[in-house]
């Protein structure tokens, strides 16, 4: 008998430790590969022969109007998201109050940015001065409201406002996901409210908030090709300017493109980064 | 004879139609370690939850160290204290819970240095010296970086009574403190409620540890259906109940071996 066996054990029953197993052969996987393979050649082959002139591609990737483009994109998705960051929190701590004033502003807000187009509202805030031909607080100060509502003023306003309407109900989901337990250890240990969110519920929120975040940044990088429209000079804005005055339609579409899959690409690691950050305590095991 | 630290005068709370507490009356005295033991409903935890206003009562009133709570008198009007004013008079009890709601995203150390740095606006130096005294009172000197993930039951349960000892609170208040830990690690946590009983801080105890209860407390309160049953020395409520629903319930109890240890 081998060592660890304790007692008797019926003989005729090999443990097979001598054999190998041999791998099972996955035909399937092996067709499905070739024939994807397949449908790419003759994909590449099309565009090759087709009608686009990859030198322009190469050509238009780093003029200065494209950077600044990208650039313009890249600073509005950052300013828009981190205002929308700001009223979606605030929000969705006011749903979360006993206060039923606090609660029916909030969700009133949500409802509104919610409820109409992005594109329509960054036109509402572009034409603002159609309304409102001044702007200002009474006897302190105010300015005409076509130098104030620039195409930088009314993106970001239109952007990060509609966004703010999308984060604090992923920032609500976070709170909520938080155990009750901790808020009422928090207020055994003297804590208000607002004190408790911001040290013990926020940031064990930020586990559950953080990946549908990034999801929503990675849609504002995009969603501010929305601002071409109100003249802000982003990066598809340019492309298109480029393209009124050459006729490289596709070309410069593709140039805009790749500068985008570019940005998104490099905010997927540092997402990653972030979560690790924030799961402190959770992702451990037992020491 | 001293005042009582803790007066519990005629307190009823309803959750809706449920009436949790039917008017209950008592008196712990500085320095007394009062155990509640009842079945699940009878109202023990929701007595202990509005001590330190986790439970608002719907009628009666709470003095904690001579201090109404909740409410300040002006004449014949009572008026709402303030979300601050409530959470000053909870420093003065500190809690303890079944689940032990450590907070998950700090150390061990960090649970209990955040109360007095971030509540009390303590020198986080000076807090840190008297919260690694008291991780070393309840045994877990070594464990300061560990975060509750890290440690058992026993020892979260503990890193949790030091985050309320380091309230210096006048009150120490426990709801189910063994309940959800595994058999082995029920003795650890009862050592260092034993230890701080002897250190002379006044406690109130829901617990199902009979054994416990019998040498620790000074006073036994069988509760049942939001009322007090039968009060007394632990030897009278334990050893011979005068009301039949203790003794049912005491012999309920102690025929789950499991629930009689210590």
């Amino acid at each position: 008998m081998s060592d660890g066996t304790i007692g008797l054990v019926a003989a005729g029953f090999d443990d097979l430790s001598e054999l190998e197993t041999a791998r099972r052969t996955h035909w399937g996987r092996w067709a499905a590969a070739v024939l994807i393979v397949a449908a790419l050649a003759l994909l590449v082959r099309a565009f090759a022969q087709g009608q686009i002139e990859w030198d322009y591609v190469g050509r238009f990737l780093t003029v200065p109007v494209i950077v600044s483009g990208i650039v313009a994109t890249v600073e509005m998705a950052v300013c828009a998201m981190a205002l929308g960051i700001v009223i979606g929190v605030a929000v969705a701590i006011m749903r979360l109050t006993p206060n039923p004033v606090l609660r029916g502003v909030a969700a009133g807000y949500t409802w509104l940015f919610r409820g109409t187009p992005v594109i329509l509202q960054l036109l509402l805030w572009f034409n603002l001065a159609l309304v409102f031909p001044t702007i200002g607080i009474p006897g302190v100060w105010s300015a005409r409201a076509v130098d104030v509502m620039t195409p930088f003023f009314a993106a970001l306003l239109g952007l990060g406002i509609n966004q703010g309407a999308y984060t604090s109900e992923v920032v609500r989901a976070g709170l909520l996901s938080v155990d009750q337990g901790q808020y009422e250890a928090a207020q055994t240990i003297g804590m208000g409210r607002l004190q408790a969110l911001r040290r013990i519920i926020l940031p064990q929120a930020m586990r559950v908030i953080i990946p549908p975040l990034g999801n929503e940044f990675i849609g504002m990088v995009k969603t501010t090709s929305l601002a071409s429209v109100i003249q802000y000079p982003e990066v598809l804005h340019n492309a298109e300017n480029i393209y009124y005055a050459n006729s490289r339609v596709i070309e410069l579409l593709i140039v805009a493109g790749l500068w985008y899959l570019a940005v998104v690409s490099v905010l997927t690691p540092l997402q990653m980064l972030l979560e690790r950050r924030f799961a402190r305590g959770v992702a451990r095991g037992r020491g | 004879m001293t005042p009582p630290l803790v007066a519990i005068r005629n307190v009823a709370v309803a959750f809706g139609p449920f009436k949790a507490l039917r008017g209950v009356s008592l008196d712990v005295a500085p320095g007394q370690v009062l155990c509640l033991i009842g079945a699940s409903g009878s109202g023990k935890t929701t007595l202990l939850r509005t001590v330190n206003q986790l439970v608002p009562v719907d009628g009666g009133a709470i003095y904690v160290d001579g201090e109404l709570l909740g409410r300040r008198r002006e004449g014949d009007t009572l008026h709402v204290l303030s979300e601050a004013e409530v959470a000053r008079q909870r420093m003065s009890t500190g809690m303890v819970f079944q689940r032990f709601n450590l907070f998950a995203h700090m150390t061990a150390l960090q649970n209990v240095m955040e109360g007095p740095v971030q509540v009390q606006r303590r020198r986080p130096a000076e807090a840190r010296a008297e919260a690694l005294e008291l991780l070393a009172r309840v045994g877990l000197a070594d464990k300061a970086g560990n975060y509750p993930a890290q440690l058992s039951g026993g020892q979260q349960q503990r890193v949790a009574i030091a985050r309320a000892l380091a309230m210096k609170p006048k009150l120490m208040l426990f709801d189910e403190p063994t309940s959800a830990l595994d058999p082995e690690l029920v003795g650890e946590v009862l050592a260092v409620m034993r230890e701080l009983a002897r250190s002379g801080m006044t406690m109130m105890v829901v617990t199902h540890e009979l054994g416990f209860a019998r040498e620790v407390a000074d006073q036994v309160i069988y509760m049942d259906a939001g009322a007090i049953v039968e009060a007394g020395p632990p030897a009278q409520v334990l050893g011979s109940p005068r009301e039949a629903r203790t003794r049912a319930f005491l012999s309920a109890v102690i025929s789950s071996p499991a629930k009689e240890r210590a």
